[in-house]
């Protein structure tokens, strides 16, 4: 009423409503729509961790049968794979942020756009009503012959969820593939692209290749379990091994849909924090494309102990010696673009220095697991698990929150509180390095991963474990308060509150509706920040 | 990329800057073509991976279970399997007839050339059931109703497994282009499609034309397997 400003309309106030929400074709509010369901598969996720961490606090099973953590770590996994790592940057801040950083009023398919939010979210009822109906228990790796005979789980139910979602990566993947191909601005070449964007692309070729492979492993496997049909059924020959060939050709490359997305978010963060353009531009975009090659050649490293031939093991070997390769010349070439920058010292960096350094570790304890030898003492034991937990959470969901604390400001248009970003920050990598590093030296001497039940001598180091989990718990609880928080107490962010280069920080925050009052012209690399004035307040 | 279609469809695409059918994302008619033409590629590449997970298993099986791959092959109907062949193929004349249609502005023998195309579609659906019901007769299904006398028994529910895996998920592609052409030929018949703009209609065809060359290797990986030394 006193306010006598007009308000300026915007992508979020340019209609209101829950209709104007579900029919939208806004890759912005597509974007939004998405967070809200991750947001909730987060939290489902992070339930079921948590039951799992408690349980594990004594060495006996007193907390739940063991039918129950079964199913306890079983839905955490789905929850967490499927439908929070896998859309978390692509179909969240990808969706949000590709089009306008290429200049673009909206991805190539709107339709298909909003079509693959209702997908997702469809696959996410399904797996939901199993999970109420009282869960899946074989893993989230369903391997044969106890999903397709033995388990009397919620499997069918389940598999039909992750067979819908999937449908859900591919459109998303094919929208974000022909969008980058043909919806950019003029003037927006292939090297002025920014680094984020390479890695959207990379991340699509990899949805795209990869995705149909599971969505056909998982209907195989229902027609056996469901119909009576044999594929895998070793008393008719099939080969239960066959399984995890085809499970892991996708499932492999899927750690990439988890983590090409959120490195690129790091390239744009690091630029804009550091105030220089990134090292090695053109490394760092063709690793992308090289982790995605190579992520399809390594898959049978998860079956070293599942007894394929030695030459072939060897082959593998070697080839998931050789993903460290791209993965450090990004690493490398973010350590020199920080090396003698003017670091400005703001929440989204500290979550990128979360990033490096577990990613580091994640990756290096990687290869412990691609050799040959070593693989036989550390696989299926708790090893495993914090390695690709230092990968997944510590690399994916670090990179996540980076770039959604980075593009905060542009999509709700108010600034958080900085100083609880810190904090938050701070805690979750205490934390998470608190839950997780006792699990490789609980791995290395043996402890197996998927058991409700150890050997006394594990105790201290699983009670370390848990302690760490609630201080993770603490601090990803924080960022939902603050973030929240900010909606109706931030500061109104301006256009640009990071000085950052790229085309979405042209545009207002919140962006209009068209994203661009006029389609802007690019006649610039993608981090000019030499180019400008280089102090921050 | 069909280089004549785009070089085809810029020029006019400048003359019509509001063509209705120019979504308000894309700057000209010309990018909204080649968009659509690049997503539909993309999408068979998916297909391709989808199909694929079957052929890996089909071929895994195929190179440990010869015999048994023979002597389930042989179960197959070959003329049924080869007269379906031909009615494909043909279809896919249709098809591409159809889309040449409406590239030059032929309306009414758009509509005719899909609606042949949706009934030699149907023909192969009306005789790929008979031959399912011809299996179930035999108690030829994996699973519900399979008796087989003989050694390779088991692997023979194998290979019959793969068979009704391979050709129902083609079938089941069939039905989906069989609706999708329904739709197009009712667009056709409103006269939505110029020569400026006739994307769907292309679209279309390349699904269609894809389903097709799926059988075209289904049918000598199924019915021919072993076939002539049968006749030899």
């Amino acid at each position: 009423m006193t306010t006598t400003v007009l308000r300026r309309v915007n992508y979020l106030n340019v209609k209101y409503g829950v209709a104007s929400w579900l029919l939208t074709k806004d890759h912005k509010r597509i974007g939004i729509l998405y967070l809200i369901v991750v947001a909730i598969a987060f939290l489902l996720g992070g339930i079921f961790a948590a039951a799992v961490r408690i349980e594990l606090t004594t060495p006996q099973g007193d907390f739940v049968s063991a039918d129950t953590y079964n199913a306890l770590f079983t839905m955490h996994g789905v929850a967490m794979v499927f439908f929070v790592l896998i859309p978390a940057v692509p179909a969240i801040l990808g969706n949000f942020a590709m089009p306008l950083m290429i200049g673009a009023k909206d991805v190539a398919f709107p339709k298909i756009n909003l079509l693959s939010w209702y997908v997702f979210v469809i696959g996410f009822v399904f797996t939901l009503a199993a999970m109420v109906l009282g869960g899946v228990d074989t893993g989230w790796t369903f391997y044969t012959p106890y999903s397709s005979v033995y388990s009397s789980s919620h499997v069918l139910l389940t598999g039909i969820g992750v067979f819908i979602a999937g449908f859900s990566s591919i459109l998303t993947g094919l929208n974000f593939a022909v969008t980058i191909h043909r919806m950019r601005a003029p003037g927006m070449t292939w090297f002025r692209l920014p680094l984020f964007v390479w890695a959207l692309y990379a991340t699509a070729l990899v949805q795209i290749l990869g995705t149909p492979v599971i969505a056909i492993t998982i209907l195989m496997l229902a027609v056996e379990r469901g119909l009576g049909f044999g594929i895998f059924d070793p008393r008719l020959g099939g080969d239960p091994v066959l399984f995890q060939h085809l499970f892991w050709f996708y499932s492999h490359p899927a750690v990439y849909i988890m983590i090409l997305p959120p490195m690129g978010v790091i390239s744009e963060v690091i630029a804009c924090f550091s105030r220089k353009s990134v090292f090695g531009y053109s490394f760092v975009a063709f690793s992308s494309l090289a982790i995605a090659v190579f992520g399809f050649l390594v898959w049978a490293h998860h079956l070293f102990v599942a007894g394929i031939s030695p030459y072939s093991a060897m082959i593998f070997s070697f080839l998931s010696f050789a993903v460290a390769i791209p993965s450090a010349v990004k690493t490398f070439n973010w350590t020199a673009t920080l090396y003698r920058g003017a670091i400005w010292w703001r929440a989204p960096i500290l979550w990128v220095f979360g990033f490096l350094g577990l990613f580091l570790i994640g990756g290096l304890t990687g290869l412990f697991l691609a050799s040959l030898g070593l693989d036989v003492h550390l696989h299926d034991t708790y090893f495993v698990v914090a390695h690709f937990h230092y990968i997944m959470v510590g690399g994916a969901i670090m990179g996540f929150f980076a770039g959604l604390h980075y593009w905060w400001p542009k999509m709700t248009g108010k600034m958080f509180s900085n100083s609880m970003a810190t904090l938050a920050a701070l805690l979750v990598f205490v934390g998470f390095n608190l839950t997780f590093f006792p699990q490789f030296i609980l791995g290395y001497l043996g402890m197996p991963r998927r058991y409700h039940v150890y050997s006394p001598e594990f105790q201290v180091l699983n009670v370390l474990s848990s302690a760490g989990a609630s201080i993770l718990g603490v601090g990803y609880t924080l960022v939902a308060c603050y973030l929240l928080h900010s909606l109706w107490k931030g500061e109104a962010a301006g256009a640009n509150p990071w000085r950052a280069t790229g085309l979405e920080w042209k545009t207002e925050s919140p962006p209009i509706p068209e994203n661009f009052a006029e389609t802007p012209i690019v006649n610039e690399g993608a981090y000019e920040y030499s180019k400008r004035e280089v102090k921050v307040a | 990329m069909p280089n004549g279609l785009v070089a085809h469809a810029d020029p006019h695409a400048r003359g019509h800057a509001h063509h209705p059918a120019l979504q308000h994302h894309f700057q000209t008619l010309g990018q909204q073509h080649e968009a659509a033409t690049l997503g539909m590629w993309i999408f068979l590449v998916t297909e391709v991976m989808f199909f694929g997970g079957l052929l890996m298993a089909y071929l895994l099986y195929r190179v440990w279970y010869p015999e048994a791959w023979s002597e389930g092959s042989l179960e197959l109907d070959i003329v049924l399997g080869g007269v379906n062949t031909v009615v494909l193929i043909a279809s896919s004349l249709t098809m591409a007839l159809g889309v040449r249609a409406a590239q030059t502005g032929a309306q009414r023998a758009t509509v005719r050339w899909l609606l042949l195309t949706m009934s030699l579609g149907l023909t192969f659906l009306v005789i790929k059931f008979f031959e399912y019901k011809h299996k179930w007769d035999l108690n030829h299904i994996p699973g519900a109703n399979f008796r087989f006398e003989g050694p390779h028994a088991p692997q023979v529910e194998l290979f019959l497994s793969l068979y009704f895996g391979l050709t129902g998920l083609h079938a089941l592609h069939m039905v989906v282009g069989f609706c999708l052409l329904a739709v197009i030929a009712w667009m056709a018949h409103r006269r939505r499609f110029t020569p400026e703009w006739y994307t769907p209609v292309e679209l279309s065809g390349l699904y269609w034309h894809f389903v097709d060359i799926v059988w075209i290797f289904l049918f000598p990986l199924l019915y021919l397997v072993d076939r002539a030394r049968h006749f030899g």
